[in-house]
């Protein structure tokens, strides 16, 4: 019981990271960090229990499972918690995260249209948003209601824009299901015949001549 | 329409020769062949007459009227002939046209396959002249009034490269025509054995080395002119450069299997159609205005004649393609899957999904308003995302790649070739984050650490190829070794020259992985204002403005010190062109190649413009790292393509087991 309420916090801390990782705010990471530590407690918890109880075996073998996951957790932090970004660091992430709108195609920080109405007034907006203190999903949400879905500069990981997404790594995929098929095929193949008089000596023969081959030519 | 009524008849006396073989469809077949040859001469005088007409600045024209005036330099009065719609066209008419002249000049190679190229490429010839008669006219007349000046050429394109961008671009784009043409030729006439392919390779090699080059001006263009401190904005219009780019890689690469192992006709056959129709869809999505995109030089409705056109290309290709797939059969069987025919399949999967996913990312906007009924943006972050990781892993292959035997590759063989490019990338890696690149900080870091990873490892295997290949000459032939590994690249072109065209991808990608430590600052400067950035101290020493008959411009006068010593002095510049009413800015470019040679970085500075309370400029400067690199690699990717097309030394000889089919091997099959 205690164990798959560890799991899920582990799949829930792991859900959230990723997140983070590409929002990068701070005061989750700091949340993250949090979690990290009742999750180490919680974990010592079932460990003095399992310890005490009379299922030796089971015991270690748990023990050893939360182990592991403290060692994933502390890499986890290790790897993902750096410095928090700063509001200008925010201001140039949300800002490559939207398009200007006056019709250049450029994403909003780079817009260097001279006097381009659109990029200024929007920066202004944005840099107003965040001294409010607005969190990224906020502010993103106003841009949206003003300016219209297009002013995000990827599609969102809701509902068809989901299919963006998706469709480039199933193709991947069932790409390379094919290629390992079409290879196996290859391999599968019956050896074509060859002309009369010629002929192809046992395997382990074969490749010595290869290797005799290379080696001579080594080009 | 002259020209129009000659490559009709070149495509009609053509198609109805190569159903006979006597005397008479032989001279029919001539005659055609000479009506080619004539339509060349047409369209050349044609464009001449244009080119003429932007010079004599006859604004009765309404084509010279909207994209030339009077004070435009005389080099960009050429460039007019490209800068519109429908002198594009004309110029796209051109090269075809040159190219089937060439190609009817050399008939005597192979008459029965030149005749069915001929054939293919007088249709696509038909449907280019049909939009300039009747649905792009470039000789159009300006209605009312004859305008005394003209609108004036964009001033976007008022600049040196793109003087030769887009013809590089379009002899890319049309080159592909060529190959097109002799795979569907060789398809439909069971063209038998791989002698299409040995006729095409030196074409497509040319196309594809013209379509680099227009590719990589087009991001130099976008560099050195747009003013936004980046070279790929994953704009429409370049997306659409960078798809025929990739399946037609795919093409040089997977033809070698063609060639040597006699395997993947079909595909070949679909990559070689899959590039053309891409070329063409380029042509589409940037002349029709569909998707919205900052190339919007010209836009009209002959999208529809495009889609009409790409529907029965492909329909054509489709149709003989699976009619004759028994024709395409492949004879020969691999032993082990570490092989390079494995590394050639996986290299073209890989190529293909990042074009596919340039190909979803441009189309998806219009799929989601069909579905949702709004439009969606699919801007860098979506291609960023996706398609670096799969270029990471095409790098990993282009490093590994040349490593592999045919047939079979032993593990004893890998390693001894791996070691020292593997120990060689590592040491990369370390060595970045020994510097204070920190993977874990940011998934870019992490892109740019496997990227420089994965560049270094490309880089080591080729020197190691040669070094491997030059001390084998050396030791047999007595030269030193470097003399040796001439020798080598002389003995091996096509394949030392693939090296050569490697080790120039590997310096675009370090050049582009530069990109996460970009710096920016923007300030409003007084005379006597600095900025800092990275290792510079900008000083803004003076700002003033001229005047001439083209332009009116202002520009600022920045001293660049660096460690206290002053290193250069820039002036970015804001232009304001009378004819068009259009402004452009002009930044200005200092790569420190004598300070930091291998880490060399691009200060570029840009004038946003003038605070018109205090009169003052606004400068934004950036730091782009390794940006020069990008050029370098392409200038080495280019040499490495010529000397590929160089004949080499000592023919070097291909044997391929040849199929009999015999009682005791029928049932066998293939």
């Amino acid at each position: 019981m205690k164990l798959s309420l560890k799991s899920k916090e582990l799949g829930f801390w792991v859900a959230e990271r990723f997140q983070m990782a590409q929002r990068s705010q701070m005061v989750q990471r700091f949340q993250m960090v949090q979690r990290f530590w009742v999750a180490q407690r919680l974990s010592a918890a079932i460990k003095d229990r399992v310890e005490s109880s009379a299922l030796a075996a089971e015991g270690r073998r748990r023990t050893q499972l939360r182990t592991l996951q403290a060692l994933l957790l502390t890499a986890a932090v290790f790897l993902f918690v750096g410095a928090a970004p700063s509001p200008e660091a925010r201001f140039h992430d949300l800002g490559h995260r939207m398009m200007c709108t006056c019709g250049c195609g450029q994403v909003l920080l780079e817009c260097n249209h001279v006097g381009c109405q659109s990029s200024e007034k929007m920066r202004n907006q944005l840099q107003a948003a965040l001294d409010k203190g607005d969190n990224d999903d906020l502010i993103l949400q106003g841009f949206v209601q003003e300016y219209g879905p297009t002013v995000i500069a990827a599609p969102t990981a809701t509902g068809f824009n989901r299919v963006a997404w998706i469709m480039p790594f199933l193709v991947l995929a069932l790409g390379i299901a094919f290629a390992v098929h079409t290879v196996r095929s290859w391999k599968n193949r019956p050896v074509p015949a060859l002309a009369d008089g010629i002929a192809i000596p046992p395997g382990h023969a074969l490749d010595e001549f290869r290797a005799r081959a290379r080696k001579e030519t080594d080009l | 329409m002259l020209a129009l009524g000659l490559s009709i008849y070149s495509f009609g006396a053509g198609l109805l020769s190569l159903f006979g073989r006597d005397a008479a469809h032989a001279r029919l077949g001539e005659t055609a062949r000479r009506a080619g040859i004539a339509t060349f001469i047409i369209v050349l005088l044609a464009a001449f007459i244009l080119v003429a007409a932007a010079f004599n600045d006859d604004f009765s024209i309404a084509y010279i009227y909207h994209h030339s005036n009077r004070d435009l330099p005389v080099a960009y009065k050429f460039a007019v002939l490209w800068s519109g719609q429908e002198g594009s066209l004309l110029f796209w008419s051109l090269l075809l046209a040159g190219y089937g002249f060439v190609l009817r000049l050399r008939y005597k190679t192979d008459q029965r396959l030149f005749a069915y190229a001929s054939v293919i490429i007088a249709a696509v010839q038909v449907f280019f002249l049909l939009i300039l008669n009747f649905a792009a006219h470039p000789f159009a007349l300006e209605q009312g009034m004859l305008p005394p000046d003209g609108a004036g050429l964009n001033p976007l394109l008022q600049y040196p490269e793109m003087v030769i961008h887009p013809p590089m671009l379009y002899l890319g784009y049309v080159g592909f025509t060529i190959p097109f043409a002799f795979a569907l030729g060789a398809l439909i006439m069971h063209y038998p054995g791989e002698k299409w392919i040995h006729i095409t390779r030196r074409w497509t090699m040319v196309t594809w080395c013209f379509l680099t080059i227009g590719v990589f001006l087009g991001a130099h263009w976008a560099y050195a002119v747009l003013g936004w401190g980046g070279y790929w904005g994953w704009d429409p219009v370049e997306n659409a450069s960078l798809m025929p780019w990739l399946t037609g890689t795919a093409f040089l690469h997977s033809v070698m299997m063609q060639e040597k192992r006699g395997m993947l006709k079909v595909w070949n056959m679909a990559l070689v159609f899959a590039t053309f129709l891409l070329s063409m869809l380029g042509t589409f999505l940037t002349r029709s205005g569909v998707i919205s995109s900052v190339h919007a030089f010209a836009q009209s409705s002959i999208g529809t004649w495009f889609i009409v056109f790409i529907a029965i290309t492909t329909a054509v290709c489709v149709f003989f393609l699976v009619k004759n797939l028994p024709y395409l059969k492949s004879e020969h069987k691999l032993e082990s899957l570490v092989s390079r025919e494995s590394s050639f399949l996986f290299n073209n999967l890989l190529l293909l999904v990042v074009c596919f996913t340039i190909l979803w990312g441009t189309f998806f906007p219009i799929i989601s308003e069909w579905v949702q009924g709004h439009k969606v943006t699919v801007g860098p972050p979506f291609f960023n995302r996706v398609a670096v990781p799969v270029a990471l892993l095409l790098l990993l292959l282009t490093a590994v790649g040349p490593l592999l035997a045919w047939r079979k590759t032993s593990i004893e063989s890998l390693k001894r070739n791996f070691l020292f490019p593997a120990i060689g990338s590592v040491a990369v890696g370390l060595m970045m984050v020994l510097f204070g690149v920190k993977p874990w900080e940011d998934p870019s870091y992490f892109y740019a650490v496997m990227a420089a990873i994965l560049s270094a490892l490309v880089m080591f295997t080729v020197i190691s190829e040669f070094v491997r290949g030059g001390r084998v000459i050396a030791g047999k032939s007595g030269q030193n070794i470097f003399a040796a590994m001439l020798h080598l690249c002389r003995r091996n072109t096509r394949r030392y020259g693939g090296y050569i065209v490697h080790f120039g991808v590997a310096l675009v990608i370090i050049g582009i992985l530069g990109t996460p430590f970009n710096k920016e600052v923007e300030k409003e400067m007084a005379y006597g204002d600095k900025i800092n950035i990275g290792p510079y101290t900008l000083v803004c020493q003076s700002y003033t403005q001229d005047d001439n008959p083209n332009y009116a411009n202002e520009w600022a006068i920045i001293n660049v010190f660096r460690g206290g010593k002053q290193v250069t002095t820039m002036y970015p510049e804001r232009r304001f062109y009378k004819a068009s009413g259009q402004p452009q800015t002009l930044p200005r470019i200092y790569p420190s190649f004598r300070q930091d040679l291998f880490l060399v970085t691009d200060l570029y500075l840009v004038y946003e413009g003038k605070n018109d309370t205090t009169g003052r400029p606004i400068i934004k400067a950036h730091l782009n790292p390794l940006v020069p690199w990008i050029w370098i690699g392409l200038i080495i990717m280019v040499f490495g393509t010529v000397v590929a097309l160089v004949p080499s030394t000592v023919p070097v000889p291909v044997t391929l087991a040849v199929p009999v089919r015999t009682e005791a091997h029928a049932g066998a099959g293939d």
